[in-house]
Formats: C-alpha cells, structure tokens, sequence
C-alpha cells in the first residue's frame, strides 16, 4: 500500500508526487521513554524498567515535533498529527505534543506490541501511518535521531523503508518546498545536503532547532484534541509479527556495571598537575 | 559460516580505521569476505585474512555523489548476501550504517544489533556485547534471524595486519527505486585531524565550556599522550572545535582506556557518551560538579594550572 496523494501510482511503487501547499499532512513519531536524570534499569528479562512513572517525552522528539510545527506554518496551516507506540503512559508523549501544537494524535496500545525491537516498532510504526493515509494522503513523516532509552536510531531509516519511501536522517536543518524536502547532516566524516521529493521521511538531531514551550493556553488547549486508540488488529498487524514474539533478538543476560573502585578527589594546592602525571604512569595510562 | 564485512572507506578510497578491525573480528567467527561498495579504486592492500572482496558497481549511470546513501549500500549489501550466502553482517556502527542496517532489517528480515562491543557464534547463533543506558549496563544479545547484521563499535577488535588485495568478485546493482529518489545537493568530506580517531582513540581529552575556547593546554597533552580530542556540546555549538569532536549520547560514543576531561560538567547527555571509559579523569573548578560522581581521579582545580603542569611533569617522567 503506498501512502501517497495523487494518482498515476504503480503498483508497488510511490509515484513522485507533485505536493502542492498548503495540502500538507505530517506525521510525527514520538516515544515515551524513561527520564535519564533518573536511576534507569534493566529487568530480569533485560527489557527496560517502564513503570517508574518517571517516564517523559524523548527529548530529542520535541525537535522533532517543533520541525514538524515549523513545516506545517510555513505550509500555511498544514495539519500534524503525533503518533506514539507504547504503554498507558505512552500516551503523555503524544499529549505534550498536542500542547506544542500538533493537531490530534494517534497511540498505538496493544499488549503484545511489547517487547517490540526497533524493527517491530517500526512495523507497527508504518501500519499506522498507512492507517492515518486512509483519510488524506500523508507527505512528511518526521521523527527524532534516537530514542534515549535504546538509542538504536534504527526505527527511523526502517519506517522509511517499510514505508517505501525516502529517508533523510538527522537533519540538523529542514526546509519544505515545492513538494520536495532539503535536508542538512552533519555525519562523522562528511557535511551534505539531500534532497527528495515528499513523501519522504526526515529524523531530526538535537542541533535542528529550539524546542517551543507550551503556555497555559496551549496547556489547556490540548485537552480538547482528539487522541485515538489503537490496537494491532485495527492496523490490521497479525500479533507474532511483533512484540517479543517477533523480535529478532533477544536479551541473554544484563548486569549494572560495577562500582569503580578506588576514586580519588583531590583539591589542587599548587602540584595536582604533577600527582595527575604521576597517577597516569603509574597506571600506565600513560 | 561466511561472515561478511562492509569495507567503508572515504570517497577517494582510503579503508576507514575501522575497516581492518571489523576483518579481524570476522575471521575470528567463520569465513570473512568484504563487500566494497561504489566506483572508488581498491587499495592495493586491503586488510589481511579476507577470503574475497566483492566489488559492487552501482549500475544505471548511477551519479557517483549518490553512492554512498543507505538505500543504495544496502542493497549492495542484500546482493552480497545473496550471493554468498552469508549469515553475519559486520557494519562499523556509525549513524551512517544504521540507517543500512535497519534498511536490512526491514526489507530482508535481519535481526539487528547496534552498538556492539563484542561478537562471538555459541551454539551457532550469534551473540552480541553491549552496554546500554549510557554505559551502565551490560548486555547480551543474541540475534534469533537467519541474518544476524551487528553494527560494532570502533576498538572493539585488534586490527589486521594489511595484506595485498585478494580475489575480487564484480557485482553490479542498479540502485532500489528510493535510492534513485535522493538527490545529493552537496557533500564536502572532512580531511581528518592527524589525531587517533576520536571513535577508536585509546586515550581521549575532552574540552567543555571551561576552555573557554582554548583548547591548548587539550592539545598539548593530548600531544604527550597521543590522545585523540573530543568537546561537550557547549564546546561545539561555540564554534570552538568541529561538530564531530561532539561526544555523548547526539554525538561520537567514546569507550577509551582513559578519559580526560576538561572544564566539563558531565551532563548527564553527555555521560551518555563517555561512561564505559576505563579510567575517568575529571579537572573542574567546582567541587560540585557532576562529572566528579563518576570520576575515578577527580581534581578540584584550574584547567589552565593543573594540564600544562601535568603535561610537563609527563615530559620530565619520560624523559
Ligand atoms: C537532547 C540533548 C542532547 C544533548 N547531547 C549532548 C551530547 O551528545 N554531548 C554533550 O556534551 N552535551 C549534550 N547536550 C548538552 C548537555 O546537556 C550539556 O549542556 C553540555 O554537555 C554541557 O557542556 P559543558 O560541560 O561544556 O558546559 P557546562 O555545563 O557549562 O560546564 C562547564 C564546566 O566547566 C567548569 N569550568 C569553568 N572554568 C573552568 C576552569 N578554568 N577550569 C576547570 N573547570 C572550569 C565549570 O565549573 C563547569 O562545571 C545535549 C542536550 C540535549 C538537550
Ligand atoms: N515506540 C515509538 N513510538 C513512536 N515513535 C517512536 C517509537 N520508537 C521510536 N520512535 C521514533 O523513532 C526515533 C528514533 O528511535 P530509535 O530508533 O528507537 O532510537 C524516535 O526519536 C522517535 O521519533
């Protein structure tokens, strides 16, 4: 199934779509993930801890939230709609959101999406923005560079490719028009500019932009935006396809790194650098 | 079991530092061939212990700027794969190659390991290391897919020895349908720092706000110690050191045998980055710092006193 407006679309493959504004539909994928400024920890099963109640919006899908505001503004009034997977609780990433200014959200619970690896989120991921296409073509699907929790960074590139379009990732700045999309990265070794013709998919890093602050209005706005619920079977995503029966890895053991030994804190009084010296030989770190 | 490993290199191709690493852990678990993707010459040496290198041209008057992108490598990759029928992937986990590895993980039905920092076939699965939640924890992890694609960690193997080229076999793929879609407007590689690789450095010294731009006194004992340089994201977003000096958990993740920082506070994003050091070395002139929660040799001082002193009584010890 393709998610693209327009006719003139061959089977099994996205047309290149003339995207004229402001028909703009964007999708933003937002994960609930524990507070790193907490303790974190791995279960017995090795899967992360999720019930400290601590839980928050990724940090870095807010950037990818204010990319997905600005697009819309300056498609003159597009419309976005948040999308999460996950628990109860998942649903406060898509409200906080909806408090940014997204337009309604759409959370994906169903117990046996538990447990999903990147790749069955993004499995999941792609039924739903599929879904969300049945009632207006989507062009833009914009997530975060990872996820804090398992920083895989693998579910964006692999919606993208389920979805059969283009991905350009961690964008560090994101401009839309005449239905394409130009993205600047900044790679390990290499600065580029990609471009793509929408739909396409962008991840965005931290350094894209500054993330809004909801005000009270904002605040009190959102209450009233519609948030639906999703299970597997509205998506039409068979159950072992995903969740800890469908991933395709599995956590054999998980211990917390033992506690270093032997700290030393010392207050420089004229020859800290000369003891630092001394220190590293002795160790041969140096 | 043939293991196949993905030989990056730079646009003019010069093998990556992670390339000979990645060979030397492939030969330890089967048969290592390599895939070399894109119209760059070969080297005349490549990493010792590869039974073959597969060529892959990228067919259809293929723009040569566009070789490089994720879906154009991974199907290169796939093609590789179903020639040999390999079951192990070894990627140098860069961003870069995460976005080819989940690409084979959606399409070809890869299970996927990011981030190891070790690879080993027991009971003919194979099974991974890795820390997670910002080096806190270790882990295990074992693929269940008939294709096992682990993106590895620079330093996680002692690197093979150079050896001449060996058998080549040519493939041609013309790029996937979404590869021919992204159009590469501008690429301008980086030339390298003459440091060790910040990924795979051994000793690493980390500048942050502290420096306040002065990175000399960094330079000079990374001299000494043949350290590669890092930065916080303060330090970066200044303008005072290249963005991919950034370290931490939106930047390089740093696994060294020492690590020393600098005017930093030890943010917990960047913590995320840096924790599974081996020894930890913090000079911050608050005694409050965060980054002394973690460090194994904390100094309360001045960056500016403390590493000139440090770096001559280093050059005196060692005569
Ligand atoms: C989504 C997100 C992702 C991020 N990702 C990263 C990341 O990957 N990497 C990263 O580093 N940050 C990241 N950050 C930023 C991070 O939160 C911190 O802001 C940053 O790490 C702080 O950098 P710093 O330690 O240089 O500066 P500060 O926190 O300002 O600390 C400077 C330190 O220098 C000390 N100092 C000052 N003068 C001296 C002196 N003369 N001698 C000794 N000490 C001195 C001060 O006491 C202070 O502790 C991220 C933030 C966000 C929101
Ligand atoms: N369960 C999820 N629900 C919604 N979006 C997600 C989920 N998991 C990952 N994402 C998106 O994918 C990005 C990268 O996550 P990851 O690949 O897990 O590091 C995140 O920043 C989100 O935008």
């Amino acid at each position: 199934m393709s998610i693209v407006r327009g006719g003139g679309t061959k089977v099994g493959q996205p047309a290149r779509c003339r995207v004229t504004f402001p028909a703009v539909r964007i999708v933003v994928a937002v994960k609930h993930v524990p507070d790193i400024q907490a303790d974190r920890t791995l279960g017995q099963d090795g899967r992360l801890a999720r019930d400290g109640g601590d839980g928050t919006l990724n940090e870095v899908d807010e950037n990818a939230v204010e990319a997905a505001l600005v697009v819309a503004e300056s498609a003159g009034g597009a419309e976005v709609i948040a999308l999460t997977m996950g628990p109860d609780d998942a649903v406060d990433a898509a409200r906080r959101a909806l408090q940014m200014g997204a337009d309604s959200a759409v959370h994906v619970l169903d117990e046996a999406a538990a447990g999903s690896d990147a790749l069955g989120t993004a499995h999941v991921l792609a039924a739903a923005v599929r879904k969300i296409a049945e009632d207006g073509p989507v062009d833009l699907v914009v997530t975060g560079m990872a996820a804090t929790d398992g920083l895989t960074s693998l579910v964006p590139a692999a919606l993208a490719a389920e979805l059969g379009i283009v991905a350009l990732t961690l964008a560090v700045d994101v401009t839309v028009a005449d239905g394409a999309v130009v993205v600047r990265r900044e790679l390990d070794h290499a600065d580029e500019t990609l471009r793509a013709a929408l739909p396409a998919l962008v991840s965005v890093s931290d350094r894209a932009n500054e993330a809004r602050y909801p005000n009270f209005a904002a605040i009190m706005a959102a209450r009233k935006k519609p948030v639906a619920v999703w299970s597997l079977a509205d998506l039409g995503v068979p159950p072992d396809e995903v969740g800890s029966a469908g991933a395709r890895t599995r956590i054999l053991a998980a211990e917390p790194r033992p506690a270093r030994k032997d700290r030393v804190l010392v207050t420089d009084t004229g020859d800290a650098g000369a003891q630092l010296a001394a220190y590293l030989v002795e160790h041969k770190l140096a | 079991m043939t293991v196949l490993v993905l030989l990056d290199h730079t646009d003019a191709g010069e093998p990556r530092a992670t390339a000979p690493e990645l060979v030397a852990l492939a030969c330890s678990l089967g048969e290592a061939e390599g895939v070399w993707v894109g119209a760059a010459p070969l080297p005349a040496q490549l990493p010792s212990g590869l039974a073959r290198v597969h060529r892959v041209a990228v067919a259809n008057d293929w723009a040569p700027e566009g070789e490089h992108v994720a879906p154009v490598v991974s199907e290169a990759v796939a093609a590789v794969v179903d020639a040999t029928g390999a079951s192990v992937v070894l990627l140098a986990s860069t961003f870069e190659n995460k976005d080819v590895a989940a690409r084979l993980g959606a399409l070809h039905g890869a299970g996927v390991v990011t981030d190891a920092d070790s690879v080993a076939v027991e009971h003919g699965t194979v099974v991974a290391g890795k820390t997670v939640l910002a080096g806190t924890w270790t882990t295990r992890v074992e693929v269940v897919a008939p294709l096992a694609v682990v993106l590895v960690k620079a330093g996680a193997a002692d690197a093979a020895e150079p050896a001449a080229a060996p058998e080549v076999v040519e493939h041609a793929v013309a790029p996937s349908y979404v590869g021919g879609l992204v159009e590469v407007v501008e690429r301008t590689e980086r030339a390298g720092t003459g440091r060790p690789d910040l990924a795979s450095a051994q000793t690493v010294i980390v500048g942050g706000r502290g420096t306040e731009g002065d990175f000399g006194p960094l330079e000079e004992l990374a001299d000494e110690l043949g350290a590669a340089i890092g930065a916080t994201r303060v330090a970066t977003d200044e303008g005072w050191i290249a963005r991919e000096a950034q370290v931490g958990q939106t930047g390089v993740t740093v696994s060294p045998r020492l690590y020393i920082g600098a005017g930093v506070s030890g943010a917990v994003h960047h913590r995320g980055g840096m924790q599974a050091a081996g020894t930890i070395v913090a000079v911050n002139n608050d005694p409050d710092a965060p980054i002394f929660e973690i460090a194994d040799y904390g100094i309360v001082g001045d960056l500016f006193e403390v590493l000139p002193q440090a770096t001559a009584e280093l050059r005196r010890l060692r005569g």
